[in-house]
């Protein structure tokens, strides 16, 4: 668990931050709890990210292609095909469906590196978006799909939630990001995860020595394509639609950017990094007008100044304290 | 006692027109140091890097203990039992001492599937990694990062990640390259403790530390091998002392 919780000061913040999570859907109407939700599972989305390219050195600039996927595969089996809207059976199909998709397209772009894999990641996410864009057996339409309905938590004849129910959906959801960020440190600390961060670190070397790059690269990027698949799902059940937006290279960039600004490399960089981003669109929009040239300024400020992510402001803020004590 | 390890034959590679190894055969025998000798641009780093793998030869073959290993990729060779130095310190930098040398020793036994395990604290990593740190003289400092050594120390560290591969072959590529007097007479030493079990290539420009410790030299002109043999004989050769007579490098005898 080191990876999760580096200092007793983290430690605190951590704790606070989940227990707010915890009990906000008391305090807040459902507008703003719809909203919350929205954020954790765009949260996960760029903790997924992270494992590429804060954890491996591999930046990847089609991310949102697993994203799109994910929600996808929802909307056909779900509503187009209408084959089963079972939570149980749904949510791992997505998962399978984008990880095996991530380790297919992996098998060719992992072959390049650099600017070069940025490029390939970017043309092979266009690719799915024009899929979802155009072909209509899988739902292709510029308006994407509305569903049928939430997928069904049934089990036999038993029902344990509805997630059809806003609260409900927002705890789901806040598990399932406990439940990543714990994976995500249980990998990181495994020997797999080790290997990889050494190939973000020195990736030669990490041949010299006898690791097979190449496959562990795709490990990564498989998992990291079925995690991103996950939160796709959650998205189109969080809004009851899909639509190939949600494969563009917009969104692989915002996915990016707020990675970023959260801090790569930091496991809950991804989270706060979501946070700061939504809460700057929503605070910005309400009273400026051109709020994206704000928000395009003070991205550029913040990455300037803090080049380590807003993850880095507690321990900024500390060593200013502690250098005006001593 | 004299088993071959590693050798080569006719080894030839080009880059465009430029032959950097032509027609070179050696051969590395388990206690033995096998020095490289020549100036510079006469093709020993271009050797080294075709054993490791780094990059691939044109023609000519490298056999390891009879087993053709021309095609193999650098991390092949690494888990059959190659391991090489660099002679520009090539280590993990934010990482720990001991982490570094940790990595190595996963290689070995990569676990990949255990992604719930913990890498740091399973036993048998344990042991490789704390040997490797004690013949490389790193135990104290264990727990720094590696790039807050002194260049003395990532020379030390650089041979020990080598070391934690548990190699039988080691191509050391200068290793001695910017240290002090007394570091090199560590390294020299450390060297020796390594000789019985291993295969030793050694490239290094400081000729007192080449002679003192090399069994068998091969000195190399213009990517050529111009002659092999003992450190007398190397001394007495009249094409050695024709050869560096051109050049600004002399053998110190």
């Amino acid at each position: 668990m080191r990876t999760l919780v580096t200092s007793p000061t983290r430690f605190v913040m951590v704790a606070l931050m989940l227990a707010t999570l915890a009990v906000f859907p008391f305090f807040e109407q459902q507008f703003y709890t719809e909203m919350v939700t929205r954020v954790m599972i765009l949260s996960m989305f760029a903790i997924s990210l992270d494992l590429l390219v804060g954890y491996t050195g591999l930046i990847s600039f089609g991310h949102a292609a697993w994203f799109g996927l994910g929600g996808y595969v929802f909307a056909l089996l779900g509503t187009k095909y209408r084959l089963t809207e079972s939570l149980w059976l749904t949510m791992p199909a997505s998962m399978a469906v984008t990880a095996a998709a991530a380790f297919l397209v992996g098998l060719f772009v992992l072959r390049t590196r650099g600017m070069f894999f940025i490029m390939v990641t970017l043309a092979f996410a266009q690719i799915l978006y024009f899929f979802f864009h155009d072909i209509e057996a899988l739902g292709g339409s510029s308006d994407g799909m509305n569903l049928r309905g939430k997928p069904s938590a049934a089990i036999g004849g038993w029902v344990p939630f509805e997630l059809s129910d806003t609260n409900t959906l927002y705890y789901f959801v806040l598990l399932l990001l406990v439940a990543m960020l714990v994976f995500l440190a249980l990998l990181l600390r495994s020997p797999l995860g080790r290997a990889l961060q050494g190939i973000r670190e020195n990736e030669h070397r990490m041949e010299a020595i006898g690791f097979p790059v190449y496959r562990y690269k795709l490990a990564a990027f498989t998992i990291a394509g079925g995690l991103a698949g996950l939160a796709g799902y959650l998205f189109a059940v969080l809004n009851s639609s899909v639509n190939p937006e949600m494969l563009s290279w917009h969104q692989s960039a915002e996915v990016l950017l707020m990675l970023i600004l959260g801090g790569m490399g930091q496991l809950w960089g991804g989270l706060i990094g979501a946070f700061t981003f939504a809460l700057l669109q929503e605070v910005l929009s309400t009273f400026a007008e051109k709020w994206h040239l704000w928000l395009g300024i003070i991205i550029i400020l913040l990455v300037l100044f803090l080049p380590g992510g807003m993850i880095s402001l507690l321990d900024r803020i500390r060593g200013l304290w502690q250098g005006r004590r001593t | 006692m004299s088993d071959v390890l590693l050798r080569t034959v006719n080894l030839r590679r080009t880059f465009g027109g430029l032959a950097a190894n032509d027609n070179v055969s050696l051969e590395l025998r388990r206690g033995q140091v096998h020095a490289l000798l020549g100036p510079n641009g006469a093709g020993k780093s271009t050797l080294i890097n075709l054993l490791s793998g780094d990059i691939m030869a044109s023609s000519g073959q490298v056999f390891y203990q009879d087993r053709d290993i021309t095609r193999l990729t650098p991390h092949e060779r690494s888990l059959i039992g190659i391991g090489r130095s660099y002679q520009k310190t090539n280590i993990f930098p934010g990482f720990t001492v001991r982490e570094n040398c940790r990595l190595a020793a996963q290689s070995r036994e990569p676990r990949a599937a255990r992604i719930f395990s913990d890498a740091a604290t399973w036993g048998p990593y344990r042991a490789v990694v704390d040997a490797a740190l004690r013949d490389a003289r790193l135990t104290d400092v264990a727990e720094r990062r590696a790039s807050d050594l002194s260049h003395g120390q990532q020379r030390q560290l650089e041979l020990a990640i080598v070391l934690a591969t548990r190699p039988e072959v080691l191509l050391l590529d200068e290793p001695l390259a910017g240290m002090g007097h007394e570091e090199s007479l560590r390294m020299i030493a450390l060297l020796r403790g390594l000789l019985a079990s291993h295969a030793i290539l050694l490239v290094e420009h400081d000729m007192d530390a080449v002679f003192s410790i090399a069994d068998v030299l091969t000195v190399m002109v213009n990517g050529r091998v111009l002659i092999t043999g003992t450190p007398e004989q190397i001394r007495a050769s009249p094409e050695v002392q024709q050869a560096y007579l051109g050049s600004e490098e002399a053998v110190h005898v």
